[in-house]
């Protein structure tokens, strides 16, 4: 009955986005309707009904009801409690069911909480919300039914891929969807505001806070799927350039451009059709992403049991949403009045080139993923584009962006003098030159590419600083403590990276038991392996005695285990954390002479890339509650 | 012109959606070519891995008539589903050898009883070594040898019914 349950409630949401969409074009029309009062609940119900069969869905996981199909396909009765739970969404139509979700979530937040927005215009993103809505819930209807009953049921079901087998599954694609669907909302406010042609700095102070809490989710999803990757997959990379790695970080690059622009638009009225377009964009990038996982086109770690049929639904799916949005920004973004002009050397020529960086990077990066595809369905040659062409593409265009990061938030507002620039810059640059100049006597043979990103991160990191000076620290708004905050979270970041780049030590060994190995400042002693049985695997566990010069001796468990359903092997490093990096060890396979390949790195303050993710998250969530905190008090003067 | 230059974006769209759907509906087909079709088999030496098949050596497909040398493991799923396709082979006429991966005799021996035996040498690869220096990059694969030990087909993955005929049109044309 669960499923069945859950089905009629997807259907009623459906039935509830349709209804939501004809409330929103009877309200619009000339002279109006009084349906207008009942879009905000129809919205609430809809994503009550959605959330639901959710968590239904979850419900039939955590039994392991095997007559229902999916969970027969995708789970398994020993599997351990978190996965059965996780494994909900561990599949494609458990995850597009979360899709779905948290975007009838996002347009019931709207709903509830969005007071600024003119009525008109916020009908109309209503309406918009609602029309991605019924889109995707025909899509789950009639190509992904994740209610489909098996029958006869079978004894046991077949279990989920291992390498999800990971409490990183209970959070990263759930917090990676708030942020990838979430951005759905700054998609329909544009859609609304070209409906009512109401573009002004009104309309991008009421939809900053949206963007601002999509990015903030966005922003952790990567960060904490980047370091899932990096410790799950044995490879000791953070960061593979993989299609769906880059159909994440896309509306994310097109998410920052929008969280810039919007300030522009809001604080000088200026770029109202750039703005508008890349709220168009952003999510645009979102449903792209999830065509070229979800089709088979591209493929990657992300990807499930494909199906053409799918593919074509989406790709309809996606000429409708996309192609008539741009469309009507065609058409309508014409008659929206210019908005005021401002000089070059001034915040918002920093911000504009802010926007131009992002989005050519946006350009390198889809470029580099949709190019295999387009060169075979020219000329049929196979290819594929790898790390070097993004890496050397995309990386100085990254690190000018990051050099402009430093400046832009010096700069006033209109106009500007690059003197009185350079002034406000001079510790920051001095700093700059030191770090250069160190490095080059310390390293003398770092590559081009780490060199300048660890000079650009110390210098950036102390210009991030710098707005804070001379001001008082317990009255500065909460937004620039939020922006000082992002921007010193890029620059720990970039450390990060490029540290790791330039200092990572690697020692790959066919090692007998008992032999010493060095990486970097460690020496590793390996003691042994044992047999080890977990819940749904057994595993080869290895023991190495890790130290460091004089230091206390401690223990590393790398494993390599074994699945049993579905049967697979991963890799299972074990990472000692420092405050100055991680030793990285894995295990390998046994060589006929009793040898063990043993991989081993030692990786110079690597957990700063993703410290610097958490700080960039943690920016926006200040600058945020400062944006909600000022919103309330300003309301509270009206009243 | 900026009226034009407004559906730029959505121009560029419809470009990626036509790349899409051509792809969509032409699949291209996702097994790569080996490099390795047209160029002489390395050279090898495996030990044999049980006691009733001589091991295999690079020298033992250059003696003048083609020959199958399949890849395969005792521990997967997909060699046992071709078997059936390989005793066809062997039946209509074909000579096959074997090089077992990352495998022990007593393993090999096993299968060899539940899923029959086409095979005459089998070659010994713990390390997976000689796989890799052949182009295989997983189990089950079969390469057609012509008489002078070069490699003019590769099949990837199992053989199945419906691909018997061409290979044995591929041992033909070896001739």
């Amino acid at each position: 009955m669960i499923a069945e349950t859950a089905l009629a409630a997807l259907w009623l949401a459906a039935a509830l986005s349709l209804l939501q969409l004809l409330f929103g074009i009877a309200a619009l029309r000339p002279g109006g309707s009084d349906v207008a009062p009942a879009m905000r609940p129809v919205a609430v119900a809809q994503a009550a009904l959605v959330g639901l069969a959710f968590l239904l869905l979850i419900q039939l996981f955590l039994r392991t009801d095997l007559s229902v199909a999916l969970v027969a396909a995708n789970s398994h009765s020993a599997k351990p409690w978190l996965y059965k739970f996780a494994g909900a969404w561990g599949n494609h139509e458990g995850s597009m069911l979360l899709w779905v979700t948290v975007l009838a979530g996002a347009g019931a937040a709207v709903a509830l909480f969005e007071r600024r927005l003119p009525e008109r215009t916020l009908i109309a993103t209503l309406a918009a919300q609602a029309a991605i809505g019924l889109g995707f819930y025909a899509f789950l209807l009639f190509a992904s039914n994740p209610f489909d009953r098996l029958f006869p049921a079978p004894a046991e079901g077949n279990g989920l891929n291992p390498l999800l087998q990971d409490p990183g599954l209970a959070f990263h694609p759930p917090t990676l969807y708030f942020g990838y669907v979430g951005i759905s909302i700054a998609f329909s406010f544009a859609v609304g505001a070209l409906v009512t042609r109401d573009v002004g700095p009104a309309f991008a102070r009421a939809m900053r806070p949206w963007v601002l809490g999509a990015w903030i989710f966005l922003t952790l999803g990567i960060t904490a799927g980047s370091y899932w990757a990096y410790y799950e997959l044995g490879w000791g990379g953070w960061w593979f350039w993989d299609p769906v790695e880059n159909a994440s970080l896309m509306p994310w690059l097109a998410a920052t451009a929008l969280l810039h622009s919007v300030t522009v638009l809001a604080t000088r009225d200026g770029l109202r059709a750039w703005t508008v377009m890349l709220a168009v964009v952003a999510f645009s990038m979102s449903m792209i992403g999830t065509f070229l996982v979800r089709s088979g086109i591209l493929t990657s770690v992300h990807s499930f049991a494909v199906d053409p049929q799918r593919g074509a639904f989406i790709l309809v799916l996606l000429v409708l949403y996309i192609g008539g949005a741009l469309a009507l920004f065609g058409l309508r973004v014409g008659t929206v009045r210019e908005g005021s002009t401002f000089e070059p050397v001034s915040r918002e020529g920093a911000l504009v080139v802010n926007n131009l960086l992002l989005s050519a990077i946006l350009g390198i990066v889809m470029v580099g993923t949709l190019y295999p595809l387009l060169i075979e369905a020219l000329s049929g040659e196979k290819l594929s584009v790898g790390p070097p062409y993004f890496n050397s593409v995309s990386g100085p265009l990254a690190l000018l962006l990051v050099a402009v990061m430093a400046a832009g938030p010096l700069l006033r507002w209109r106009r500007d003098r690059i003197g009185a620039m350079a002034r406000r810059l001079a510790v920051p640059l001095g700093l700059t030159a030191l770090t250069l100049a160190a490095l080059l006597v310390l390293f003398p043979a770092i590559g081009l590419l780490p060199l300048l990103g660890l000079v650009l991160a110390f210098g950036v990191g102390a210009a991030s600083l710098a707005p804070l000076w001379k001001r008082n620290l317990r009255r500065t708004p909460l937004f620039v403590w939020g922006m000082v905050i992002s921007h010193l979270g890029i620059a720990v970041s970039l450390a990060g990276m490029a540290s790791e780049a330039a200092f990572t030590r690697e020692t790959l060994v066919a090692a007998p038991i008992g032999e010493t190995v060095s990486v970097g400042p460690y020496r590793v002693r390996f003691d042994g392996v044992e047999p080890l049985a977990g819940p749904n695997w057994s595993a080869i566990q290895a023991r190495f005695t890790a130290r460091r010069g004089d230091g206390s001796p401690f223990v590393l468990r790398p494993q390599a285990r074994t699945f049993h359903s579905p049967p697979t092997e991963t890799s299972e490093a074990a990472i000692a954390t420092r405050l100055d990096g991680q030793l990285y060890t894995v295990i390998g396979k046994q060589d006929e002479k009793g040898r063990w390949q043993l991989r081993l790195w030692w990786k110079p303050f690597v957990t700063l890339i993703w410290l610097g993710g958490g700080l960039v998250a943690l920016g926006g969530l200040l600058a945020l509650l400062g944006r909600v905190r000022r919103r309330r008090a300003a309301r509270e003067d009206e009243a | 012109m900026r009226k034009v230059l407004l559906f730029l974006p959505l121009a560029l769209f419809a470009a990626v959606v036509l790349a899409f759907a051509f792809r969509l509906y032409a699949p291209g087909d996702a097994i790569i070519r080996s490099r390795m079709v047209g160029k002489p088999m390395p050279d090898f030496a495996l030990k044999p891995i049980v006691p009733n098949h001589p091991g295999l050596a690079a020298a033992d497909l250059r003696r003048g008539a083609p020959r199958l040398v399949n890849v395969f493991g005792s521990w997967c799923i997909p060699c046992r589903v071709e078997a059936p396709q390989l005793e066809a082979l062997k039946a209509r006429g074909l000579p096959i050898d074997a090089i077992a991966i990352r495998d022990t005799s007593a393993d090999v021996a096993g299968f060899l009883r539940d899923h029959g035996d086409p095979f005459q040498r089998i070659g010994d690869d713990p390390t997976s070594r000689v796989q890799i220096a052949i182009g295989s990059s997983g189990v089950p694969e079969t390469f057609v040898v012509d008489g002078k030990g070069i490699i003019r087909h590769q099949h990837i993955g199992e053989i199945r019914p419906e691909d018997v005929d061409g290979i044995v049109a591929a041992w033909e044309a070896a001739r």
